[in-house]
């Protein structure tokens, strides 16, 4: 083993001690780079957040889209697809959301946080890099949906401005999902806990709402249920967004929908990210 | 003596109704290697928490380089590098984007941090597989990679949770030259360990710590030599065992202990050979053949015998 040309101890040191915002952004990106590095790398993550959302599209397009052409809005211009396209874009959020808290628990787990935590780095990076880098890949794998579902006959009915309004308000949701998630996996902590403490509470949450289908045959106690609660109401809004103001439930405006939906997002963030700040604090009691 | 470069006075702190530091003063010289010796749930790792800034004590003060970790804990952590338990690096990147990336949190700019990580990794004998992912790396690599890691911030003290445990004899090797380098370019190392050969082996000085406290502290030949100057082991068939053991009992004025074997017995030989040649003729006179009969320096497992009534544990956590 040969030595270092410098001698540690007393080398006058060029490292920061202390952080400002603008370090702050820099080590964001750092932890945020590391992150997507690992869903690239990881070939089960990649088909994890790829296949399955496709799977489910496909699916879903072909085994319901018969069944149901019929009672859609005009709005849809008689496509499934055209009415799938957006519930999905919201599916695949509250899917993949479940990862935020995975990747923070195996942090925790493996020690990699203690390290993180040993450095002179801004205690914002370490929640900042991993919802910044799910953000990205929401947007790449809620992308992958409008280009899948494209491909197999989707078509945005209003103007392409609406369309990537739509497109951003999915993202703003994914990323209030990701906080939620990065609260549980900092209180729950273990892998294998985050496995049913993230991604059970989803699958009512995803089928009681309007992302495959209307609420209105649904049964009146889960019809409440659903129409009030946020997926239903971002979709809605979403689907108003794309397919027209004719694609949201009778009785409702475009601007109202949206509205809510912002309304929903923002409350989430706020209550998440701050449950999840505080967790992770915690850490150090 | 020059100014103690770690400095640690009456820390306490619970985990709910568990006390897992009661009271632990220490200073540690600048330039040494300093080992914390406990079984598990000593309260090592605890220690190691705070000082690395991970936990903050319940009451009690620590300063580090100078720095007091409680009011500056930024400031300690540009001085200070920690390698835990565990290696905490991450499979999916190659050993040289770990190190990149630890060298970009310490604040170092692009070039920079690429140059020290080339650096660290020829130092620690990782360069010909540093593009390789670590996911292909041997356990004792991945611990390596862990220690150049935490070397990248040029640290003035490096704190080693338990550096060895759990890797093969020859990793654990290349793990205490690479203490015994980093001590010799002037880095302070605090290691914990439960394995006693390790802190004789590597520690200029060491502190036994248990059940939260600081029960003695010393160099390795101090400690021993607050035990008893030599001891004395005895060997003999199996059946004579017992007997010699109450005949020996009378000689040096406490019962012997078995050693780990179970085949010998140990005890304290305070008049060193006068002892020897008593007991050697008590067991002749009562027709007892000792096998083996040796005067030794006492084992680090004799000062712990002796300091904490028990023998420590060394299962790993």
């Amino acid at each position: 083993m040969s030595a270092p040309t410098t001698d540690h101890a007393h080398t006058v040191s060029v490292l920061r001690t202390r952080t400002t915002p603008a370090t702050a952004v820099r080590d964001a990106l750092v932890i945020g780079r590391r992150n997507l590095l690992r869903n690239v790398r990881l070939p089960q993550l990649l088909v994890f957040a790829t296949v399955q959302p496709v799977m489910f599209l496909v699916l879903f397009a072909y085994v319901f889209g018969g069944a149901i052409e019929g009672t859609l809005p005009p709005a849809a211009a008689g496509e499934y697809l055209n009415w799938l396209v957006p519930g999905l874009m919201i599916q695949v959020a509250a899917f993949g959301a479940g990862q935020t808290a995975l990747g923070l628990a195996e942090d925790l787990q493996n020690g990699v946080i203690d390290r993180f935590r040993s450095l002179p780095m801004a205690r914002s990076a370490v929640l900042a890099g991993r919802t910044g880098a799910d953000l990205v890949r929401n947007a790449f794998v809620i992308g992958l949906m409008v280009v899948v579902g494209s491909a197999l006959g989707f078509r945005y009915q209003t103007t392409l401005l609406r369309f990537l309004a739509a497109f951003a308000l999915a993202l703003l949701f994914a990323h209030s999902l990701s906080w939620v998630m990065a609260a549980v996996g900092l209180r729950v902590r273990t892998p294998e806990a985050v496995q049913s403490a993230a991604f059970i509470p989803v699958f009512p949450l995803v089928f009681a709402s309007s992302v495959f289908l209307p609420t209105a045959t649904m049964p009146d106690w889960l019809r409440v249920f659903a129409d009030n609660q946020p997926l239903t109401v971002v979709t809605n809004a979403m689907r108003g967004l794309m397919l027209g103001p004719g694609a949201l439930p009778p009785g409702q405006d475009l601007v109202t929908e949206v509205a809510r939906s912002l309304a929903w997002v923002a409350a989430i963030t706020a209550v998440a990210a701050t449950g999840a700040i505080r967790a992770y604090r915690r850490i150090a009691a | 003596m020059s100014d103690p470069i770690v400095h640690v006075r009456d820390v306490v702190h619970d985990f709910g109704r568990v006390r897992a530091l009661d009271g632990v003063s220490l200073d540690v010289e600048p330039g040494v290697v300093y080992g914390l010796l406990g079984p598990n749930g000593a309260g090592k790792t605890t220690l190691i928490r705070v000082l690395a800034t991970l936990l903050r004590p319940a009451s009690g003060s620590a300063h580090v380089a100078g720095v007091d970790v409680l009011a500056d804990p930024t400031a300690a952590r540009a001085r200070i590098g920690l390698a835990g338990q565990f290696a905490a690096v991450d499979a999916y990147l190659t050993g040289r984007e770990n190190v990149e990336m630890v060298g970009r949190l310490y604040g170092l700019r692009g070039s920079q941090a690429r140059e020290r990580a080339g650096e660290v990794l020829e130092a620690i004998g990782l360069a010909d597989d540093a593009d390789r992912r670590v996911s292909t790396y041997s356990g004792g690599m991945r611990r390596r990679l862990d220690l150049a890691a935490s070397l990248v911030g040029r640290p003035q003290v490096m704190f080693l949770d338990e550096p060895t445990t759990g890797i093969d004899p020859r990793s654990r090797m290349e793990v205490w030259e690479l203490v015994v380098d980093l001590v010799e370019r002037g880095t302070t190392v605090l290691l914990t360990t439960q394995y006693l050969e390790e802190a004789d082996r590597l520690a200029d000085r060491i502190a036994v710590i248990d059940h939260g406290r600081i029960v003695t502290e010393g160099t390795a030949d101090e400690l021993k030599e607050r035990v008893a100057s030599a001891v004395l082991e005895v060997r003999t068939a199996p059946d004579d065992l017992e007997r010699a053991r109450t005949l020996l009992a009378g000689i040096v004025g406490e019962e012997p202990s078995t050693d780990p074997s179970g085949s010998a017995l140990r005890m304290p030989a305070r008049d060193g050979t006068g002892t020897l040649v008593a007991a050697v003729r008590a067991l002749d006179g009562a027709g007892i053949a000792p096998e083996d009969v040796t005067l030794q320096r006492p084992s680090l497992d004799d000062v712990f015998l002796a300091v904490t009534g028990d023998v420590p544990t060394e299962v790993s956590a």
